[in-house]
């Protein structure tokens, strides 16, 4: 897997003093068990710098008195989470039963397609980064429900919510956030 | 029912239909468990939180029928009617409720065990042939009893990592996991060491640690004994023996002054392994690694294996030897003889190291004692294993390095070390070779042994009875597993017949009645015998 551990440089050397008074911010909002910030912390981080090292893993660990193995349990269960870098557009097809009744798998083949890659490729999370072409522009994969199946088949392309995308549209889509 | 207030509010549970009483916050599978129905299960573990994930241990329970103003509705016998739940229940994360009902064997309950059996063999790679827990492991025995005996699954198993090292003294194999967490709360609540965790959670869920980290704490090994399969297997233990040909001997530990309660598993004469045994006074179920690999020294080759005369045909007759170590002690001056005897004796060979040194009039004795940093959980700050014994039986006097130096400087011609170096004492080498007796017992070679005029050779720990007492003042018990190699004998014969060869008879002729005689002649030990002290041990009342 690529720079699933060993990467050169350490995300945890490059903090800055706003990140840190971020998520100090962030721990502050549980008072109770700090262990609660672990996903707010992982989100943070993954916002900031793309994806999670192990120095991440680290540092949350030590911010909240917990090891290291505490929080590489979350990241390898949640498939948000990833330990490598993954696409500069990320283009999530929602497969769950209203999108997948409307079609959804051809979206997503047809988004392969326009981005130049193989619809095969198959995908189960662990902290691997989705599926990136190789100029690391795009990744594509699907997810469960986005919770708009009245517009389904639907996509979120980075933060964007795209809806009843019908194929045809989809290559001046991709065209778009290149 | 009991009228007298207790401390503890009791409630009534119906189980099996028997109703019975217990303790508030008893949880359901302790409840069943101390009612004689045994509850299969796999995750709980009663020194453990409970995570309720293996769902082995699920019961058919109920609640007691209620009138509309809650009020208990009572059956013709008195006791409530119980409305039985439509669903099984874990009777791990369930407590006692008063009027609750449980069913430990009916065919839902029976149903169930089934159908958990099925989904958690349905990856297991079933390799029991070659399995290290072979004979000791849950599933197997679960199978046996509650399983379907076949498996409805054709589809391919899910790989994973097999024969992981996760540790200096454990092998991990993924696929055998049952993924009940046993280890990880283990490690997190017992050890404080939260190294382990699972990784990938979900169809490909993997017991893991972090990458770089290790299992290496000194309690890692509770985790093997923990592990209701054979995920985590002992490298030292591994292939060497099957358990089923184990011979099980209920011991202490001597590694340290705590004195955790073991078993030693063996086979004709040699140990093959140590596993802790409860005992809530001592150690509860645990014990450090360190001191549960500390056995293979009783196989070494520097053994004592037969005794030994300086000076005449090696090896020497036991009669001989006796005689021989007799000689060289008789007609000395007591100012000039000293004796060494050692706090990892048994208080039965304490007591008649004492006796020798009476019989001989020597008023310079002593034991080596071992402080040491202990690590606040099971070892101890003391090193030997019953300094509590040698200081009751009045063997700890603290005159030892003044012996020491008097050996150094000449004054002290004749030593008798039991069980120690005495170079460890801080007598040199140079000083022993000028002694003019010197009689060693004890069971393996080391740098007083070539120097000894007479060298007895004993038996060490598992190889005896005997009774030593705690840190805490608790009496314990040596069992005998094995028997001592080659001409070894039992450390308290050889010193009942030096006292016997020195000072004339005094008719002991077996441990217990040495024990007997120590007893009348100790006050902290009135009324006790070796079968008194129990498996388990007991607390005395030392003098201060």
């Amino acid at each position: 897997m690529r720079a699933m551990t060993e990467s050169l440089t350490r995300q945890a050397d490059s903090l800055t003093p706003e990140f840190i008074a971020e998520a100090d911010e962030l721990v502050s909002h549980y008072p109770v068990s700090k262990r609660s910030a672990s996903l707010p912390l992982l989100h943070l981080w993954q916002n900031h710098f793309g994806f999670i090292d192990d120095s991440a893993m680290e540092w949350i660990a030590a911010r909240l008195d917990l090891t290291p193995v505490n929080i590489i349990e979350l990241v390898t269960f949640y498939p948000w989470f990833r330990r490598e870098q993954a696409g500069k557009t990320i283009i999530r097809v929602c497969r769950t039963l209203a999108c997948a009744l409307a079609g959804s798998y051809e979206v997503k083949d047809k988004f392969c397609q326009a981005v130049g890659l193989n619809p095969d490729c198959e995908h189960h999370g662990f902290g691997h980064a989705p599926p990136t072409t190789a100029d690391g522009k795009f990744s594509v994969e699907f997810v469960e429900c986005l919770a708009s199946c009245g517009s389904a088949p639907v996509a979120l392309i980075n933060d964007d919510l795209v809806e009843n995308i019908k194929t045809s549209e989809i290559p001046s889509l991709v065209e778009s956030y290149k | 029912m009991s009228e007298t207030a207790t401390p503890v509010a009791m409630v009534n549970v119906q189980v099996d239909g028997e109703w019975k009483q217990f303790p508030k916050g008893t949880r359901l599978i302790e409840a069943c468990m101390k009612s004689g129905k045994f509850i299969p299960h796999y995750c709980y573990h009663p020194k453990l939180s409970t995570p309720g994930n293996c769902r082995m241990c699920l019961v058919e329970t109920g609640r007691p029928k209620m009138t509309p103003d809650r009020q208990p509705v009572l059956g013709a016998d008195g006791r409530p009617e119980i409305a039985w739940g439509p669903k099984p229940e874990i009777s791990c994360a369930a407590e006692v409720a008063e009027g609750m009902g449980v069913r430990t064997s009916s065919p839902l309950v029976e149903e169930c065990r089934k159908g958990v059996m099925e989904f958690l063999l349905i990856n297991h790679p079933l390799d029991c042939p070659i399995c290290d827990q072979a004979g000791e492991c849950r599933l197997q025995e679960f199978s046996v009893e509650f399983g379907k005996g076949e498996s409805r699954f054709r589809e391919e198993k899910v790989k994973k990592p097999k024969r992981v090292d996760i540790g200096e003294r454990i092998v991990l194999d993924d696929e055998r996991c049952i993924m009940c967490s046993r280890c990880i709360r283990f490690m997190q609540e017992v050890a404080h060491d939260d190294v382990l965790g699972f990784l990938n959670r979900g169809s490909h869920t993997t017991l893991s640690v972090y990458p770089g980290k290790r299992l290496d704490n000194n309690y890692s090994l509770n985790t093997v004994d923990i592990c209701p399969v054979g995920a985590l297997t002992s490298k030292d233990f591994r292939f060497k023996m099957r358990v089923w040909f184990l011979k099980e001997t209920q011991t202490i530990d001597v590694s340290c002054g705590t004195g955790c309660n073991i078993v030693i598993g063996s086979r004709e004469n040699i140990v093959y392994r140590i596993t802790p045994r409860e005992n809530e006074e001592v150690n509860s179920c645990w014990m450090p690694d360190s001191h549960r690999m500390n056995f293979h020294y009783l196989h070494s080759d520097e053994r004592l294996v037969s005794p030994l005369v300086k000076g005449e045909e090696a090896p020497s007759k036991w009669t001989r030897a006796l005689a021989g170590a007799a000689e060289k002690l008789q007609g000395r001056d007591p100012a000039k003889t000293a004796l060494i005897a050692s706090a990892r004796m048994t208080n039965e060979e304490l007591f008649l190291a004492r006796r020798l040194a009476s019989a001989l009039k020597i008023e310079n004795f002593d034991v080596l004692l071992r402080p040491q940093k202990g690590d606040g959980f099971l070892i101890s700050d003391d090193g030997n294993p019953n300094t509590g014994g040698a200081k009751l039986l009045g063997l700890a006097t603290g005159k030892l390095s003044e012996i020491a130096r008097r050996v150094e400087s000449g004054e002290i011609t004749a030593l008798i070390v039991l069980g120690e170096d005495a170079v460890d004492c801080g007598i040199s080498e140079g000083a022993l070779k000028k002694l003019e007796a010197l009689v060693f017992a004890g069971i393996l070679a080391n740098k007083t042994s070539p120097h000894a005029s007479v060298v007895l050779p004993t038996s060490a720990w598992a190889e005896k009875r005997g009774t030593m007492i705690n840190i805490k003042g608790r009496i314990q018990r040596l069992n005998q597993a094995i028997q001592p190699p080659g001409q070894a004998r039992d450390d308290w014969e050889v010193l009942r017949d030096l006292v016997q060869a020195v000072g004339g008879s005094n008719g002991v002729y077996s441990i217990e009645e040495v024990f007997k005689v120590m007893a009348s002649e100790t006050p902290a030990l009135q009324g006790l015998t070796i079968s008194r002290v129990g498996d388990l041990g007991l607390q005395l009342s030392l003098p201060a």
